[in-house]
């Protein structure tokens, strides 16, 4: 079962590794973590994708919130929530065959963001399931080299 | 009001804004000028240990007794690594420390200088909070912070790291007032809706039980728990965290649970139909199989840790708040209800079990006309000849352990030093020296095993030089005795590693060797005067008790089974054929 959590923290040093190393001593694998600054600069946001086989996510989130520096821990339900990933893909790409992936990159409403010979760079944000798609199209290609950011994500409006 | 002085002199202003006394520390390079600024306090003692483990033992046993936060303050480097099983002792078993560590200069930090070493980033999993500070300005605020969280909420270590030059540095030095942690809050009044859920089950319950644990001695809320269980008759079994919260001589008092508790008290926790959990964390070493524990019960949970509730077992009310004030708030709650005991049936029933299936050893052999000297025996005779006056006793860990579990009767709070969690050899005699220092005037008693005390004995030294005259009991019996318990039944008697030689060391000698009082006892008819020669003595003495070797600590039970299926002390049938008995059925209607 994957978890998406929001966890607000102090920004000062070795906070992330407190959160991060939690998580490994629990025994909950993470998928993917994104951190950045909020609107308050004292704060970062972290954002975690966690799967847990048979540990309720409840007591690593009880866990988490006992950490001094942490002021805030949410389990983002999805259906509340808007998330989003960054991912850059470069992708094979001989002449006669560049025409194609800027297509699909088009249909996915992704931004071409360099050009090589036999390379394009393709940039896209979106929720997982539609990077995990673009990926699986591009494979065919042949993918050179990936990044995603891992996901960053918010509850809709009606809460702060 | 401001006034410019150095780190360390800032460093000793705040132990002495935050009233401490006693500091046990262990000198080094980086650490001299914190050192130094103490050689001036009117206010702090430093007492040097001789291992910088026994320096942390101590603290943590100061706070056990004393209910004090403990101090320890060490050098960087091996100094600093020393100091882990203490600080890991002291969170398993939540114990409110501060340990300060010297660290090299801000400039060298990463660089693998000498006696350099990432204290912050090894303690992370072990501390409740750490710090390294990186600027002299920021040192009050962080000592304040320090003690404020090491002694509030669940209590804990926080380890301070000092780098040399910020100690060094200049500030202008001002001690806060208050702390300012966003995402520190933590509960102490529980939930109302919560309490008044509790007290409904209490009032409804025919076979209730307050299950304890250190939760409540660090709450001090050993007034509150005793009203609660005479109010409504509840029988008390305290975990060995939660010893000494309750008189051990009162009658509602059933013993310890779980894997070395007595057949009475597991009996009690399978048959309850209510277990009140105060303090407690439903930890192996009590619950057994988790899915039989307490299975018939309904469970109210307190603890002051959120996380600790709903962690191993679920619950039907859990209220997270402080020991104390939720004990007091449930019996307000029940003097509004005039509701009243059911449980006298209850009560019977388990008098009835403690007479069929006491705890007992060594059959006709035992007491002081056997010839053998059995180790519960000595246990016994401690508790017997210290029972009038103010004890604190502290054990090592093992089989020791356990006897000084089942045989000593404890009848104040805060007279127990044991490592719960940990589990960690050696810990018991820095301990008591730490229990000494702390409570002067008490008669400071570590009973201990011939291979813990072996871990430790370096500080016979402090508590010579210091004066403090603790007093080693030592159950001798030339084993590894829990190993060799295990290996016998779990390994076919393989006793691989767990045999010492009974007479290496000497101990009389050895006590003798660091100016202190020895004397062996081979017989059960020597003992009380050896024991008492030892009391007597002005300083500290070691007991050679040549016990038994081959004594087991019974009821045992065996890892992964439940808490009624326990091996050994006196053969009994399973609790369900004898609820057949006239007595019994009305309980179990």
């Amino acid at each position: 079962m994957r978890h998406t959590l929001s966890v607000v923290v102090e920004n000062k040093p070795g906070v992330l590794t407190r959160v991060t190393s939690l998580f490994a001593r629990r025994g909950f694998n993470i998928d993917s973590l994104a951190v950045g600054t909020t609107e308050d600069p004292t704060l970062s946001r972290i954002t975690i994708v966690c799967s847990a086989a048979e540990t309720p996510i409840e007591q690593i989130t009880k866990q988490v919130h006992k950490l001094i520096n942490v002021i805030k821990v949410q389990e983002l339900d999805p259906a509340d929530s808007v998330d989003r990933e960054l991912v850059l893909f470069k992708i094979n790409a001989a002449p006669e065959r560049r025409h194609e992936i800027i297509e699909i990159a088009n249909v996915f409403r992704a931004k071409i963001v360099d050009v090589g010979r036999n390379s394009v760079t393709i940039e896209a944000t979106g929720a997982t399931d539609k990077i995990d798609a673009m990926e699986d199209l591009f494979r065919a290609y042949g993918i050179k080299e990936m990044a995603r950011t891992g996901k960053i994500a918010l509850t809709r409006g009606r809460e702060s | 009001m401001s006034e410019r002085i150095t780190g360390a002199e800032a460093l000793v202003r705040c132990l002495e804004a935050e009233g401490v006394d006693i500091l046990f520390g262990y000198p080094g390079g980086v650490a001299l000028p914190i050192f130094d600024a103490l050689y001036d306090s009117k206010q702090v003692r430093t007492i040097l240990p001789r291992h910088e483990q026994g320096a942390v033992h101590a603290a943590d046993g100061f706070a056990r007794a004393t209910g004090r936060c403990g101090v320890a303050l060490v050098t960087s480097g091996p100094g600093a690594a020393n100091t882990i099983t203490g600080i890991a002792n002291a969170y398993m078993d939540s114990i409110p420390l501060v340990v300060i560590t010297a660290q090299v200069s801000t400039a060298v930090i990463g660089t693998d200088a000498f006696q350099e070493i990432d204290i912050t980033g090894i303690t992370v999993p072990i501390t409740k909070h750490n710090y390294l500070v990186k600027d002299v300005a920021e040192l009050p605020e962080i000592m304040k912070e320090a003690f404020h969280i090491a002694t509030t909420g669940r209590p804990g270590p926080v380890l301070i790291d000092v780098p040399v030059d910020v100690s060094k540095g200049e500030l202008d030095f001002a001690y806060p007032d208050s702390v300012n942690l966003p995402g520190y809050k933590p509960t102490y009044k529980g939930h109302s809706k919560q309490i008044k859920q509790a007290v409904s089950l209490i009032t409804r319950a025919r076979r209730p039980l307050l299950y304890v644990g250190g939760g409540v001695i660090s709450s001090e809320g050993a007034k509150e728990l005793k009203e609660l269980a005479e109010l409504m008759q509840i029988p008390v079994t305290t975990t060995m965290m939660g010893k000494s919260v309750f008189p051990e001589d009162h009658h509602l008092w059933i013993g310890m649970p779980g894997m070395h508790g007595a057949k009475y008290t597991n009996y009690a926790i399978t048959e309850a139909d209510l277990l009140i959990a105060v303090g407690v964390r439903f930890d192996d070493r009590v619950t057994g199989k988790l899915a039989a524990f307490a299975s018939k019960a309904k469970i109210i949970h307190v603890d002051v840790d959120p996380a600790e509730i709903g962690k191993n077992k679920a619950v039907d009310v859990p209220i997270v708040g402080d020991a104390k004030n939720v004990l007091a708030g449930i019996v307000a709650e029940l003097r509004k209800t005039d509701a009243e005991s059911k449980s006298e049936a209850w009560v019977a029933v388990i008098d009835e079990w403690r007479k069929q299936f006491p705890l007992h050893y060594g059959g006709h052999e035992a007491g002081a006309a056997g010839e053998h000297l059995f180790p519960q025996y000595v246990v016994q005779r401690v508790s017997e000849l210290t029972k009038d006056r103010d004890t604190i006793i502290c054990t090592e860990v093992g089989q020791n352990q356990m006897w000084a579990c089942q045989y000593y009767t404890l009848r104040h709070p805060r007279s127990w030093v044991s490592s719960g969690g940990l589990g960690t050899m050696g810990f018991g005699f820095p301990a008591a020296i730490g229990a000494q220092a702390g409570r002067p005037d008490a008669l400071v008693i570590d009973i201990a095993g011939d291979g813990s005390i072996q871990m430790n004995t370096q500080e016979l030294a402090t508590a010579k030089i210091n004066g403090f005259p603790v007093k080693i009991v030592i159950l001798n019996n030339g084993y590894l005795g829990m190993v060799r318990q295990w290996q016998e039944l779990f390994y076919g008697r393989r006793y691989s590693a767990s045999v010492l030689p009974q007479d290496c060391p000497d101990f009389v000698k050895l006590a003798e060797a660091y100016g202190c009082f020895g004397v062996r006892v081979e017989k059960p008819a020597d003992l009380d005067a050896a024991l008492q020669a030892a009391f007597d003595f002005d300083g500290p003495a070691i007991v050679d008790c040549r016990v038994v070797g081959e004594e087991c600590v019974y009821p045992m039970v065996a890892p992964g089974a439940s808490i009624d299926e326990m091996l050994g002390g006196v053969p009994g049938c399973p609790v369900s054929e004898m609820l057949d008995d006239d007595i019994l059925e009305e309980v179990w209607e």
